[in-house]
């Protein structure tokens, strides 16, 4: 955190003043673990082997908090009879498909669920059915979990004494009782007295009186299993009470800027605002079908068609009418997976001939950086909009195979448009971070030359396309012809104003301005583009710009900024009380039940209906947030509780399972399964793996970043002062692999992998450990990730060594954990390059 | 010290303890105030990549890397600070100590060198030739001449901004409040308080460098809490303003001249005999 993060890692500074214990755990030695009491060194990609070894702590000591666990997760639903748990398949769930390498989860789902009809529907509906399969998979459906998870047919049967055999609870101890200290030793290198120390710190600083959080980046989401990585964390923080309560959550350290807000108003191709799903070409033929199949009919997600009708007002206004559906046929539909990786494999395949590369740098940010820019030279034209002249624009003069004479220039046919992007301090915008708080920025100066804001290359944009269409009779041009496209703009470029563009995400109805997404309808009678931003401009107000100092309001500092949803600074805040409304402590006091007059209140803005007596107990056949209990504080579930299983939803698995990374130096040691058998793998020429256990490539290497540059390195290596903090590609090795390998400090190094070789400044330093697991020594190899061919401070890119390898469930790239070889000196050059990588394979499959 | 009537003397405290090497002062110190960049150079030495502080680099992170020592010795530094491992990884921002005895400042001919109404010691650029006498008068090897220019350089504390009411650009740009900015004074009590706090839990290691009036520099302006020996941060232990001794050295000087006066006298006297 302090490497990506520095800025807010003051807050970690400020809480360890204040007495806090922080815990580092990271393959490597950082400037985090520096500054941390304890720092554990694990293996890349060993995460939920340490992560259930500390759930195995909890349930096999009864730590867990009981109440807590009994009110308000789904501990006591009893599962199907025809469940199998990877303790009974070594490794796999019930219902898996090995030609397909897909699970069928109608196996996983609450006992007599399905006989449940979902509460409103008036038709039956298998639980799941929508949140499995090729379909769920392809798309991503999963990601389309932000905010609430997939809906289930209906509430589960509760054991309240956690007896039954098949109940959540107990599936979930026999699961995780392997997973001992002595094999978190085994897996991760982590040894048994440290590990045990960890157990004792975060259990004992959990329960009523206290809370512990954990925070994670993309060290947990870069991996074949990366959903479940976070899954884990969620289990154990579920079982310690520490969700819903002030210092306790999972907090998702974004990549950068803004990449919250990227997936709130999404950049993706299977989300729609306000995580509504991006509508299936074979699923959903009208609105009624996009309602149905996913809309859960209890929780708040019981109220999506109010959210989508009134984000198709935004996009279409006065022509979406209840007659034509709201034009909800204008929007495009999924076909399948068309996913970042995806869409490089359709380059290269020659589907896709058009790209644009908005402040993206896959040419270097990207996992196997030749299966990129062989498909950015496969296009017919490309746009990049950046900041500077990135590798992405000028692959085609000096990249990589340039130099190797896989390409050549003039054989390239991509016509490369590079448009120079406006600054966030040339263009005012908001920025929303990690706990979904709007931060509003406002313009300093003019853009430099030709620099533009991106809404401003948009909106021109389309306005240019909708001018040429405007005489158009074709029907595929009346979604563009019919769009809301009227933006006052300003200064001396013609920008779109910022602010009318937050006016139509807040949304508004009859009167002016909404105050609160409990305001849509689906009537047509309310315009929002973005529900769960709806309330950010309340009363004509930008509240995203508020910035009433932390030292003149209270600790939940409710007047900086705005917090999606509600400006609730916390969510699920309910479970800061008990089930009859009162604080679990005064120390933890946060939002309560106020009997006298008769509401919800505290320090937070209620995550609950402010009204709902903690003792409601839901009619028969209510529905949406009416179907929501009054001590079940997850309301966007549609069962309203926490998920400790998850009976429907994910790709890979119900519970996490530890899976070794796709290339991997040791065996599981937990199962006979070796990887994630729903892993998503991509077949190309230029996209080789690695055997497991590969003699070849003996070492793991883990990518990650530096606190002197940012990401890809457009930002950070074109600037002087700071590309001379850290001035070219380094790697990093343990005294022990230097001496083994014969890598000498600031020397060269040669690291290979069947994609390519990277050649790298050593720096040899302590920081590196080699670890014992599998009863051998596994070294690791750290490759900072940020540099490229251009800029001031140059070098070897090294995601070019990874392959693209994903999750099932969200298309992420196994960035953190590969293998490789390292061997002292400067790779060759040109075509004896390609012949060392060749010779690498071959050795490496034969 | 001088007087500065009303204006209290200004300093830095520079809490190591909280240092994460981020490196944010470095660069802010540039952008505000318009140092060059430097050649390129990977140095090898963990992640300084800057190396010491000079004409182009008026803060300066140290990281010293201090790998577990094996053979069952006791682990380096306090439970505190240290992992599993016993490895310890110290930064620290380094800067212009400001000294209440400057020797650059004794020995610049020019007046270049001056001491600001904040009790700051700032080069004039207009008026600085180039002598380079500044240079080996510094105890902490601060200051340096650049050599593309001729003339010396090093921190001006941000005279500018703080004239304006502004605190430094390193300080202002510290996530962490390693760096701190205030009245001397008050930064020494500060400091004390913290190395308390730090003694209270067990980092034993943790002490003050360069806050004592009665050093060799007389104390500096900006002063450092360390959590080991200050050689190990590349800090020389016992600094001493080389024109300690000049004082002494005019008076003996002037007792010498006047030695040599009365000489001149006796011997004239004695011819009058």
């Amino acid at each position: 955190m302090a490497e990506a993060h520095p800025v807010g890692f003051q807050w970690v500074m400020e809480a360890k003043a204040r007495g806090a214990k922080i815990i580092h755990v990271d393959p490597r030695f950082t400037r985090t673990s520096a500054l941390a009491h304890t720092h554990a060194a694990l293996r890349a990609g060993s995460d939920i082997a340490f992560l259930g070894g500390l759930v195995n702590h909890v349930l096999a000591n009864e730590l867990d908090f009981r109440e807590y666990v009994l009110a308000y997760t789904n501990a006591g639903a009893v599962l199907r009879e025809d469940f199998r748990d990877t303790e009974d398949l070594d490794g796999l769930f019930s219902g898996y498909d090995p030609e397909h390498h897909q699970y069928d989860v109608s196996t996983w789902a609450y006992e007599d669920a399905e006989a449940l009809p979902p509460a409103g529907s008036g038709e039956a509906e298998l639980p799941g059915e929508q949140h499995s399969g090729e379909g769920h998979q392809s798309t991503a459906r999963a990601e389309s979990y932000g905010s609430g998870g997939a809906s289930v047919g209906g509430k589960p049967r509760i054991d309240e004494t956690l007896q039954h055999p098949r109940c959540v609870y107990q599936v979930l101890k026999r699961h995780f009782s392997r997973y001992t200290p002595e094999v978190v030793a085994d897996v991760c290198g982590i040894p048994v007295g440290q590990f045990r120390e960890i157990a004792e710190a975060v259990t004992a600083n959990s329960g009523r009186e206290r809370t512990t959080a954990w925070v994670y980046s993309v060290g947990w989401t870069h991996h074949t299993v990366g959903a479940q990585y976070i899954r884990t964390a969620s289990i154990l923080q579920t079982l310690l009470g520490n969700i819903g309560r002030p210092g306790g959550g999972i907090l998702a350290l974004r990549g950068h800027a803004s990449i919250q807000g990227s997936t709130d108003i999404p950049t993706l191709f299977n989300l729609l605002p306000g995580y509504l799903p991006m509508p299936h070409a074979h699923q959903h033929f009208g609105l009624d079908e996009y309602v149905t199949t996913d809309a859960g009919s209890t929780g708040f997600w019981g109220n999506m068609r109010s959210y989508a009708v009134s984000l198709l007002k935004a996009y279409w206004g006065e022509h979406a009418q209840p007659h034509n559906d709201f034009r909800f046929d204008h929007l495009p539909r999924l076909t399948g997976d068309h996913g970042t990786y995806a869409t490089v494999k359709a380059q290269l395949e020659g589907e896709c001939r058009g790209y644009f590369l908005v402040g993206e740098n896959p040419a270097v940010g990207s996992a196997n950086g030749k299966m990129q820019r062989l498909g950015l030279a496969n296009l017919d034209w490309l746009v990049v909009r950046d900041l500077q002249m990135i590798e992405s624009a000028t692959f085609w003069q000096d990249g990589p195979e340039i130099e190797t004479g896989e390409l050549a220039g003039s054989e390239i046919g991509t016509e490369v448009f590079f448009l120079p992007a406006a600054a966030h301090t040339e263009k005012a915008g908001s920025f929303t971070n990690t706990q979904r708080l709007l931060q509003w920025h406002h313009q300093a100066v003019e853009p430099p030359g030709d620099a533009r804001s991106d809404l401003w290359f948009y909106y021109h944009l389309g306005r240019i396309i909708r001018e040429k269409l405007a005489d158009s009779t074709e029907p595929r041009d009346l979604p563009v012809q019919e769009l809301t496209w009227s933006y006052p703009t300003e200064g001396p470029t013609a920008d779109p104003s910022a602010e009318s563009v937050l006016a139509e995400i807040n949304g508004h109805g009859p009167s002016g301005p909404l105050a609160a997404y409990t305001q849509l309808t689906d009537d047509g009678s309310t315009s929002c583009g973005c529900w769960i931003y709806c309330g950010v401009r309340a009363d004509g107000h930008n509240h995203a710009a508020d910035r009433t100092p932390g030292s003149e309001q209270d600790w939940v500092a409710a007047k900086w900024a705005w917090a999606w949803p509600a400006n609730r600074r916390i969510l699920y805040n309910r479970a800061s009380a008990d089930p009859d409304g009162k604080p679990w402590s005064e120390r933890k006091n946060l939002v309560y039940w106020d009997e006298e007059n008769d509401r919800w209140t505290g320090a937070d803005v209620p995550d609950f209906e402010a009204t709902k007596r903690p003792d409601y107990v839901p009619p028969e056949g209510a529905r949406a947030q009416d179907a929501i209990g009054g001590a079940e504080p997850f309301i966007m579930q549609t069962d309203g509780r926490a998920w400790l299983y998850v009976p429907a939803g994910l790709a890979d698995g119900p519970l996490p399972t530890h899976y070794e990374p796709f290339e991997s130096p040791v065996d599981n040691a937990l199962y006979s399964q070796q990887a994630n058998p729903a892993r998503q793998t991509l077949s190309t020429a230029s996209n080789p793996y690695h055997p497991a256990r590969s003699a070849v490539f003996p070492y793991v290497f883990t990518t990650y970043r530096l606190t002197e540059h940012h990401t890809a390195g457009g930002m950070s290596r074109t600037l002087p002062y700071l590309a001379e903090l850290q001035p070219e590609f380094f790697c990093e090795v343990s005294p022990e692999l230097a001496a083994e390998r014969g890598l000498e400090n600031r020397g060269w190094a040669t690291v290979i992998s069947a994609r390519t070789a990277i050649e790298a400044r050593v720096l040899v330093t302590s920081r590196m450990k080699p670890l014992q697991v599998r009863g051998r020594v596994v070294h690791q190899v750290g490759l900072p990730y940020h540099w490229g061919t251009n800029g001031l401070s140059r070098g070897d890119a090294a995601n070019d060594l990874l392959s693209v390898v994903m999750d099932p469930n969200v298309h992420i790239q196994e960035a953190k954990a590969a293998t490789c070889d390292i061997v002292p000196g400067r790779r060759p050059r040109g075509r004896d390059l390609l012949a060392l990588v060749e010779d690498y394979r071959r050795r490496a499959d034969g | 010290m001088a007087d500065y009537g009303t204006q209290p003397r200004m300093g830095f405290f520079t809490d190591t303890s909280v240092c994460i090497g981020c490196k944010a002062c470095e660069v802010a110190c540039k952008e505000w105030n318009g140092v060059p960049g430097r050649e390129l150079d990977l140095l090898g030495t963990s992640y300084d990549n800057t190396g010491d502080l000079g004409a182009d680099a008026w803060r300066h992170v140290a990281f010293v890397e201090q790998p577990a020592v094996e053979l069952g010795m006791p682990s380096v530094g306090a439970p505190e600070q240290q992992g599993e491992s016993g490895m310890r990884w110290l930064m620290s921002s380094d800067v212009c100590k400001h000294c209440t005895h400057a020797g650059c400042l004794d020995v610049c001919p020019t007046g270049s060198l001056f001491r600001t109404e904040f009790g700051t010691v700032v080069v004039q650029e207009d008026i600085c030739n180039g002598c380079g006498y500044c240079v080996p008068a510094c105890p902490y090897g601060v200051i340096e001449k650049r050599e593309s220019d001729g003339r010396a350089f090093k921190c001006t504390f941000c005279y500018d901004r703080l004239g304006e009411g502004l605190e430094p650009a390193c300080a202002k740009a510290c996530p962490t409040d390693s760096i701190q900015f205030g009245e001397l004074d008050e930064l020494r009590e500060r400091a004390a308080g913290r190395v308390d706090a730090l003694h209270e839990a067990g980092v034993s290691q943790a002490r003050l460098y360069g806050d004592d009036p009665s050093d060799g520099v007389g104390g500096d302006g900006a002063f450092f809490l360390l959590l080991d020996e200050p050689e190990v941060y590349g800090f020389p232990p016992d600094p001493q303003v080389p024109t300690k001794h000049l004082p002494q050295m005019w008076k003996r000087a002037a007792a010498a001249a006047a030695g040599v006066a009365g000489t001149l006298v006796v011997s004239f006297l004695g011819r009058r005999r």
